[in-house]
Parts: C-alpha cells; structure tokens; sequence
C-alpha cells in the first residue's frame, strides 16, 4: 500500500469559511469534518473530485493554481488547451480567435489536449488485447476515479489501464517537437495546462504511476476565461479576425472529454459509460462483487456530463456539451467529404509515443483500513458496532463528522468522543450526569465560539 | 465477529447484500482484495442459490483474525445428489430461473474454487446447509 501522502489542489481557507458544513456532507469519501467552526480535510480521503468547492456558500474552498506570471519565466511557453475549454464561448467566437488571444496573451505555442486522443485510442486497444485476463479495464481518463479506486475500491486498482492521459501524451509530443525544431533545451520550454478540475491539477503535481509530471504548471480555466473573454471584448464588435491554422483536431478527438467519448472509440464488446461521483460509486460496488458479468471496459468519469462538468469550467454543462458537440459535428462533416483528414500530426511520432505510454504501477491506498493488523481491526470494528448501535442513525452532523457510522469510527481512532452527538448530550443531561454548560462547552470545540450565539434573543 | 443475514425466497432484487456487506466489513480489517474477491464470490453464489432454489434461509458469518467462516442454512428440497450437483452445468433450476441469468449449473464448482474449505450437507425435502471457510493467509 501506498503511504506517501497526497497532493491536494483543493484549500481550505479558514479566514473566511463559517462552518456550515455544507461540504462535509456531500463529500462522497467522507473526508471532511468540522472542528472549531471550520472545515477540516482529512488528505488521506480526499480524492479532489470537487463537490465540496461547488457547494460551498462562501467560496472558501479554493483551487490553488500557478501564477499566470510564471510561463514568462520559460523562452518558449506552450498552452495545452482542452477542447472543453472552446465550448466555454458562444458560437460566433471562433476557436482560430481564441488561439490567436492566447497568443496575444504570452504563449508561443497553443495545443489542444485531445491531439493525441487516435494515439491514446489506440495504446488503450493495444493493452486490452495484450491483457485479455483483466476486465473489466477501466479507463485512466479521469483522475478523481483513479483515487476513487484507490481509496475505495483497492481491489479494482490493477483493473485501471496504467496508460498516460492524452494530456501527457501530447505533452510529451509538444516538447520532443519544439527541442527538435527549435534546438532548444528542455528547460527553456514551459508546458501549461488549462484545467477544467482541480482533479488534473492534483493529477499533474503528483502523477500516480509517474515520478515527475511532463507539465511544467497548472492554469484554471475560470480565470483563463476572464482574460480571454477580457481580450474578446477590448476586441470589440467590429473586430476582423486573421484566420490562424489551428490544431487539425479529429471529431473523436473533441467529442473524448465528453460522456461516451472514450466508450465510443473502444474495441470492447461490452462496456458502459458512467458519470457523475455517485453514480460510479453505485456502480463499482457491484463490479466489484461481480455482480455484472462480462464487462470489457468501463469509461468513468467524476463530473456529471463528465468534462464540462468540471469544478472550474464557465458555463452550464449541458450547454458546453452542445457546443462541444457542435464543433465536432462540423469537422466529422469536414472529415466526411475528405476536407479535413482523420491522421493527425502527431502520427509521424506515433512510434515513439506508442513506446513511452506505460506509467508505473497503480497502487492500492485504502481509506477503510482500521488496522494493518486484522486482529487489531477486529477489535477496533467490534468496538465501532457497540457505538454505532448507540447513535440515533440521524446523520445530523451536529457532532462535526457527515454521519453517525463515520462518528462511531472516529471515536474509535480516537478523533471523537461519544459525548459529541448531541442526542447522548441530551441523555446525560436528563441523568443528571452532564450540566448544560458542558455540552455547551463541547459544541464550542466542534462549531467554534462564533456559532454560540443565543438564537432566542431578537436581535 | 460474528454477523446475520436472512435471505428470502426468489427475492433475487436483493440478492448480493449479504455478501456487499461482508465485502465491506473485510475492507476495513485489511484482507487482502484477492481473498475479498474469492471470499464475495463464493458468498454470492450461495446466497443466490439459497433465494433461487430453496424457501430463503439465513447466512451466518464469523470473522477471526485469521479467516472467515461462512454458514449457508436454508430450508428447502434439499439436493439428493450432492456429488452431481458439485459438477460444473448440472442444474435444476426451472426455466424461469434460468432466465434470470442464474441457475447455469455454476453455483456450486465456482463456490468450491473459491474457498478453502467447503461442506455441503442437505436432507431431500429439509434444506441444505453450505459451509465455507476462507483463509486470510
């Protein structure tokens, strides 16, 4: 098992956070708890899917990113672009505009991600027929299920296909390409990603199966898309564009981020899309008491809508989808007529790509573990029935962690006490065994001075 | 540890529960994922067996450090000839069953490939007891 710890793209900041405990219950990894009036994160649960940040009222879960600034520290400096990200503007803002605003804005080279999606498509195919004991193959695609199994499915983990996202992929292609047309160093090209989730950042500052990230920083595409849009209007109305060439991306290519895109483009007889946190969750269980037979491949994604669901995407999902799915309709029609040619330019790299695709292993890292002794987590779980069948099963969260089973383990790891529900506060009291300034005392040290307020009083 | 479930007749919605949340139990005491898989697998099968041929029955479960020892007990026809029913494609599930999905004949051969030890005892027009034990080791 895996014990170095993760990196979280997801922050908590406490000076602003009120401990409402919005996010503690809906983190679908029980990772978070409430101590002192804050939010706190438990990194060893948390796989950076994002819930918390879109339910926050406060905004004080925050995505830490680079500073823009720093692609100005490279000579040659390269945005890796998602196609999601051309689905953020309306239609009559053309993708050549928005490669030539990027330009404007400092970078040398503009790339989209999903270049390398026939490569990709391809090493993926490649592996389920070299692997034909291991299915179902789930895809690598999303970084949140990648922790997501780790985590919580760690018998599913050699199940993951241990291939590079088509993010490295093109990453890799980018830089072998500028040092050989450029002679240039590694080190004076910079290589930044725009990103639509704080999954890929956490992906990109400590790659699972990787040593060292191919992508020199992170850019979140929400505040991307305030410079751009920025630049768009500073453009005006009456602005003429000078048609720039753009990548050659393939219809596949720009539908991959979207729900069904991978799926679409697998060799497997049987297989299933499936998006949204929960949903997947749902479904694993029973993949992993092979309840469902015969399933080749899995493409599971932790946004609703997949990609264009991402935490730091601009628009509404479903709408970013139907621009998606415009533009990939138009190049399929282009590529139809034989204007627009499937092969892609980073075919003439496709051997050397094909070579360096595998990652490392995929390790388990266990969030349920109790005890790495099993007679010691014997004793542990037990010890969790007793007080589970203590609590009243309301899931209140007024003890500061998401349910009563996660209090009873908590107890039990020694991070709470039975006294914290307020239920068993309430008996003490009418025993006479604990004062109401106690239990005050003790909601104090879980919700924080400021939300002891007397709430009778009219204010 | 010891743990309880009833499983009813051709109650095949919730067939898998029993050994979900044992699947879910062993997670926690870090067995091994292989062991778990075998361990599920074998649960499931004869929880389904219990709910498709028999009247239901009752699954017990005792976990040790060591290993897990699972008890199958249901109230049924019982199997007449338990050396033909151990062998992979005998059935006698009726054709409702069979179109399911279950009752291919795989119940029994896929439980005693999974598990470590394996005693089937069943009186014809009683029931049949199933008990399996798996290692952790």
């Amino acid at each position: 098992m895996e014990k170095t710890p993760f990196f979280h793209a997801l922050k908590i900041d406490e000076d602003t956070c009120i401990g409402c405990s919005r996010c503690m219950k809906i983190c679908p990894t029980e990772a978070l708890r409430v101590r002192d009036g804050k939010a706190v994160l438990i990194p060893d649960r948390c796989i950076d899917c994002g819930n918390c940040f879109k339910v926050c009222p406060t905004r004080s879960i925050y995505i830490e990113q680079d500073d823009f600034e720093n692609i100005f520290n490279f000579p040659i400096r390269v945005a890796l672009v998602p196609a999601v990200f051309m689905g953020q503007f309306p239609n009559d803002i053309t993708v050549s505009r928005i490669y030539g605003i990027l330009k404007d804005l400092g970078f040398t080279h503009v790339l989209e991600t999903e270049s390398s999606i026939p490569i990709y498509t391809a090493a993926k195919n490649k592996y389920a027929a070299e692997n034909p004991d291991i299915r179902p193959l789930i895809s690598t695609f999303c970084p949140a299920i990648v922790r997501l199994i780790q985590v919580k499915f760690p018998g599913l983990t050699e199940n993951l296909i241990p291939l590079r996202a088509p993010l490295d992929i093109t990453a890799m292609y980018i830089r072998r390409k500028i040092k050989e047309e450029l002679e240039v160093k590694d080190d004076q090209i910079g290589i930044f990603y725009i990103t639509p989730c704080a999954a890929k950042i956490a992906a990109v500052k400590n790659p699972v199966g990787e040593e060292k990230s191919l992508v020199d920083g992170v850019i979140n595409m929400d505040s991307l898309y305030n410079r751009v849009y920025h630049e768009i209007k500073k453009q005006g109305h009456g602005y003429k564009e000078q048609k720039l060439p753009v990548s050659q991306l393939s219809a596949d290519g720009v539908l991959t981020s979207l729900t069904n895109g991978e799926r679409r483009l697998s060799d497997a007889h049987h297989s299933y899309s499936i998006d949204e946190i929960h949903n997947v969750i749902e479904f694993l269980e029973k993949v992993e008491n092979e309840e469902i037979e015969d399933v080749d491949f899995l493409e599971l994604r932790a946004c609703d809508q997949s990609c264009p669901g991402g935490i730091l995407t601009c628009d509404n999902r479903f709408l970013i989808c139907e621009r998606v799915f415009g533009r990939a309709r138009k190049i399929a029609d282009r590529e139809r007529k034989g204007e627009q040619t499937k092969d892609h330019e980073l075919e003439e790299e496709r051997n050397y790509l094909m070579r360096h695709m595998k990652v490392g292993d995929i390790h388990p890292r266990s969030m349920l573990v109790l005890d790495d002794n099993i007679a010691v987590a014997l004793e542990k779980m037990k010890k969790i029935d007793e007080y589970r069948a203590r609590l009243p099963q309301t899931d209140c969260g007024i003890c500061g962690a998401p349910t009563c089973d996660a209090l009873a383990r908590d107890i039990v790891c020694d991070n709470a006490e039975l006294t914290d529900c307020v239920f068993i506060q309430r008996n003490l009291e009418a025993r006479g065994n604990m004062d109401v300034q106690e239990s005050l005392k003790i909601m104090e040290v879980i919700w924080g001075k400021a939300k002891m307020n007397d709430y009778v009083k009219k204010k | 540890m010891h743990l309880e479930y009833q499983v009813y007749e051709a109650d095949f919605v919730n067939a898998g529960a029993a050994s979900s949340s044992i699947k879910k139990t062993l997670k926690q005491l870090n067995v091994s994922p292989q062991i778990i898989k075998r361990v599920v697998v074998a649960l499931y099968e004869a929880e389904v067996n219990a709910i498709a041929h028999a009247y239901g029955g009752t699954i017990y479960a005792d976990i040790e450090p060591d290993k897990i020892t699972l008890k199958v007990v249901d109230t049924g026809p019982g199997i007449p000839d338990i050396d033909w029913a151990m062998q992979e494609g005998n059935s006698t599930a009726s054709p409702e069953v069979r179109n399911m999905g279950f009752g291919a004949g795989m119940g029994l051969p896929n439980i005693q490939k999974n598990v470590d030890k394996l005693n089937v005892t069943s009186t014809v027009g009683v029931g049949t007891t199933v008990e399996m034990e798996v290692n952790f080791t």
